[in-house]
């Protein structure tokens, strides 16, 4: 090629490919950004089947069995209303996993409601508290976001 | 006394950082030539400094070493009763310490700037340690002002409260002061960057000084990468070896700007080709370092690598990271014009594909930051959302298919212009291999795409990276050139390993009664027994678990689920069999009702090739360093040969010639 604007031309083709990046970027984390629900907002407005999504709240007491298989449970999870969303996970459950308190699974919806869960957030340290559950403003969340959860990863 | 002698050392090294800036900046103002009285104070300055926040960082040492609770920061992060190695290691497992690490190592790779580098002209060197003054003053301010590691408390504590049971590993030993050391490095490469465009001195001389360091830096974090999600991989138990976690991404994207400089700070060195994008990317690498540094000690992010949650801290390091990013750009868009434009080159050449490759890395890396913040941007707006693999692993594989691709080939171009024509063979030879492989690959099975065209760009890699050597006298080869061949294998070896983990792996998860046994891949496990077993600072269950491949020989595997007293938390202790083609994984859960073991194991085919993988690159940027600075020692002995028989008349006749 004639080389009389290259550095130009090369300003230019990185700008295309920078702009490009920005825009695919853009659009898949449109599509692939990984929202956080609470039981009230899953219930009212639930995310389309099989979309990766995070569900935050509380263990509803009396209400976590363990299947035949010895792995997978199931179990319920509260927010600040009477609305409860089934779980279903396989898997080790986190240490401090209990009944009554707060958990944060990352999965998808099923077709038949039921959430499953491919990993459950669960708390390591007094020190860690999930940003999803800070300054929700009612009582129950500050007793929710006091004895919960957070992974290593958000 | 100890806390005292840190202290004072620190806020020495912080007036030294004040000279250096003021020397420095003096040499920049006077002619070339001309001797400012000042000026001859910036490389003392640099190397003093780096003697002092040495003796700051190894008092801090001292005083974790001996658990010295009257020191608030050994209170809060050590323990009497942990095992020494930890209580070393744990001066920088806290905010704190780290920072003083960080800045530990800046003072020192400036010293060793000032001590050793006599090939640029004063006014840039000047410019250039002016530079890496003011970078660490900033520092400096943020430790002395908001996070003083030697504070004393008022009562010595009675007992540590000790340090998080994830950072009680030996990883810890290693992954934090390499990635420190690689993150700093480009400091150097940042200050140098700025001192050449200060001054117009942007040329193969610059660049052959910027070298050594962008590589060794580089060489540092992918150290540092590697090891860190090597520790990833088998302290946190979930079987992954990379989670895009925010502060993976903060170690990532230095490293995505550091391989684009160190390409095209290569093309500046040989071809005087480049300039200002050499320039601007020793910015940006500096830049990133900067940010990842900001995410992981701000406490925006809820990590375990996230020790601080002070909004102060936060600010403070944003208001320096505006400075110096802002003031960095500043320069750059006032000073770029005048850089005059180096040699052209056509597209069709060997810097054409490193070009191509750099701005491929640069999009990936825009991939990378912009799915970092996203979290942090939305948050603003009251909408929580995490991003993870389904974005960045098809977002960065968009643009890394491409540079593979060319990587491939572009070390068989020649420089500046090359016909596409003359290695035809070698593009049919490796385009033959990555469609053979993939099409043998899908023929076994049904796989994801990412993971397939990984295997087939591995296979062609792995052969494209010893091409350059064909035809060649291998004896003749330069050690930097073995450099190259080395880290381009190294890529395809690690992409191999990510591919294959990623085809190949098998999962089993179930519930074991004591005796009985199961099934992953060509292994069987038997639950031989479960037992409760204490360590210096923990108690744990442990499962004993024998396991054979094929009905061989029975190996034990001991998996541990650990509870830790001070702080009272739980981890849990994978244990994993390593085989030449893969690794065994095995993680115990919880107990059931009816007294049977949660057992996770993965049967991982070639998983470790993604470290060996990670230490050929680093072996390759070594090679390649060692390469240099023998070229360039040689170099210099000739040159003060040269020099001696000059002088040697004119020592007789002439008064003699002030010293630099």
């Amino acid at each position: 090629m004639k080389a009389k604007h290259q550095r130009l031309i090369l300003i230019i083709a990185a700008l295309i490919a920078i702009i490009g990046a920005g825009l695919i970027a853009a659009w898949t984390l449109r599509n692939q950004a990984n929202y956080f629900y609470l039981p009230e907002q899953m219930a009212a407005t639930p995310p389309a089947v099989g979309q990766a999504v995070r569900l935050g709240g509380m263990v509803q007491p009396g209400s976590l069995a363990t299947e035949a298989d010895g792995v997978t449970v199931n179990f319920m999870v509260t927010g600040n209303t009477e609305d409860a969303i089934p779980v279903r996970y396989s898997g080790i459950l986190p240490d401090l996993f209990v009944e009554g308190s707060g958990v944060v699974a990352e999965g998808s919806l099923g077709a038949n409601g039921v959430f499953m869960a491919t990993n459950l957030l669960a708390k390591h340290d007094e020190n860690y508290v999930p940003k999803e559950l800070e300054g929700m403003g009612t009582a129950q969340a500050a007793k929710m976001a006091a004895d919960t959860t957070v992974g290593l990863t958000q | 006394m100890i806390a005292e002698i840190g202290l004072a050392a620190l806020w020495l090294a912080a007036a030294l950082a004040v000279l250096q800036m003021v020397s420095g900046a003096l040499a920049l103002r006077s002619a070339e030539g001309e001797a400012n009285p000042l000026a001859i104070y910036a490389r003392p300055a640099a190397v003093m400094q780096a003697l002092l926040a040495g003796l700051a960082f190894a008092m801090l040492v001292w005083a974790f070493a001996v658990t010295d609770l009257s020191i608030k920061l050994v209170a809060a992060n050590s323990h009497s009763m942990k095992p020494m190695i930890y209580k070393l290691t744990g001066t920088w497992g806290n905010h704190e310490g780290s920072m003083l690490l960080w800045v530990g190592v800046l003072a020192l790779s400036g010293g060793l700037l000032a001590l050793f580098e006599r090939r640029l002209p004063e006014r840039t060197m000047g410019a250039t340690l002016a530079v890496q003054g003011f970078v660490a003053l900033g520092f400096y301010a943020f430790l002395l002002l908001s996070s003083n590691p030697f504070e004393r408390l008022p009562v010595p504590a009675i007992e540590g409260s000790g340090l998080n049971p994830l950072l009680q590993d030996i990883g810890l030993a290693f992954h934090p002061p390499t990635l420190y050391a690689g993150y700093v490095g480009l400091s150097v490469a940042f200050s140098l960057a700025m001192g050449a465009l200060l001054t117009r001195e942007v040329n193969p001389t610059f660049a052959r000084v910027m070298r050594p360091w962008v590589l060794g830096a580089w060489v540092l974090l992918t150290f540092g990468i590697t090891a860190g999600s090597y520790w990833a991989y088998y302290e946190l138990g979930w079987g992954g070896w990379w989670f895009w976690d925010p502060v993976e991404n903060a170690s990532l994207m230095p490293w995505l700007a550091a391989t684009a400089l160190l390409h095209s700070v290569a093309v500046l060195a040989a071809r005087d080709a480049l300039r200002t994008w050499t320039i601007m990317l020793g910015v940006l690498a500096f830049s990133m370092s900067m940010l990842g540094t900001f995410l992981v000690r701000s406490g925006v992010l809820t990590s375990v690598h996230a020790f601080a949650v002070d909004p102060e801290r936060g600010a403070f390091i944003l208001v320096l990271l505006g400075l110096y990013i802002g003031g960095a750009f500043t320069i750059f868009a006032l000073r770029a014009g005048a850089v005059a434009e180096g040699k052209r080159f056509s597209f069709s050449s060997r810097e054409g594909a490193l070009v191509f490759n750099n701005v491929m890395l640069s999009a990936i890396l825009a991939i990378v930051l912009l799915g970092t913040l996203y979290p942090l941007l939305t948050e603003a707006f009251d909408v929580r959302v995490s991003v993870g693999p389904p974005y960045f692993n098809p977002a960065s594989a968009m643009f890394a298919i491409p540079m593979f691709l060319v990587m491939a080939v572009g070390p068989l171009l020649r420089w500046k212009e090359d016909s596409p024509r003359r290695i035809r063979f070698e593009v049919l030879l490796l385009a033959a291999i990555l469609i053979g492989v993939i099409g043998l690959v899908s023929f076994f099975g049904q796989f994801a795409l990412l993971p397939l065209l990984g295997l087939g760009l591995a296979a062609a890699l792995g052969v494209a990276a010893f091409l350059p050597l064909r035809g060649r006298k291998l004896t003749r080869v330069p050690v930097a050139t073995w450099g190259m061949v080395l880290a381009h294998f190294g890529i395809a070896v690690s992409l191999f390993g990510m591919a294959s983990e990623g085809a190949f792996t098998q999962e089993r998860l179930a519930a074991v009664a004591p005796g009985g046994s199961d099934q992953v891949g060509d292994y069987t496990f038997t639950l031989q027994s479960v037992n409760p077993v204490a360590g210096p600072n923990w108690t744990a269950i442990e499962a004993r678990i024998a396991v054979s491949r094929d009905g061989g020989t029975q190996v034990i595997l001991t998996p541990q689920a650990r509870n830790f007293w001070s702080p009272a938390q739980s981890t849990s202790e994978s244990a994993l069999l390593t085989r030449w083609d893969g690794q065994l994984y095995a993680v115990i859960g919880n107990q059931a009702a009816d007294g049977r073991w949660q057992i996770r194991m993965w049967w991982k085919p070639f998983v470790t090739f993604i470290w060996y993988g990670g230490l050929l690159i680093a072996l390759g940027g070594v090679l390649s360093i060692i390469g240099r600075v023998r070229v360039d020692m040689k170099r210099r002995k000739a040159v003060s040969l040269g020099d001696e028989r000059r002088a040697d008349p004119e020592a007789l006749g002439t008064a003699p010639v002030p010293a630099e």
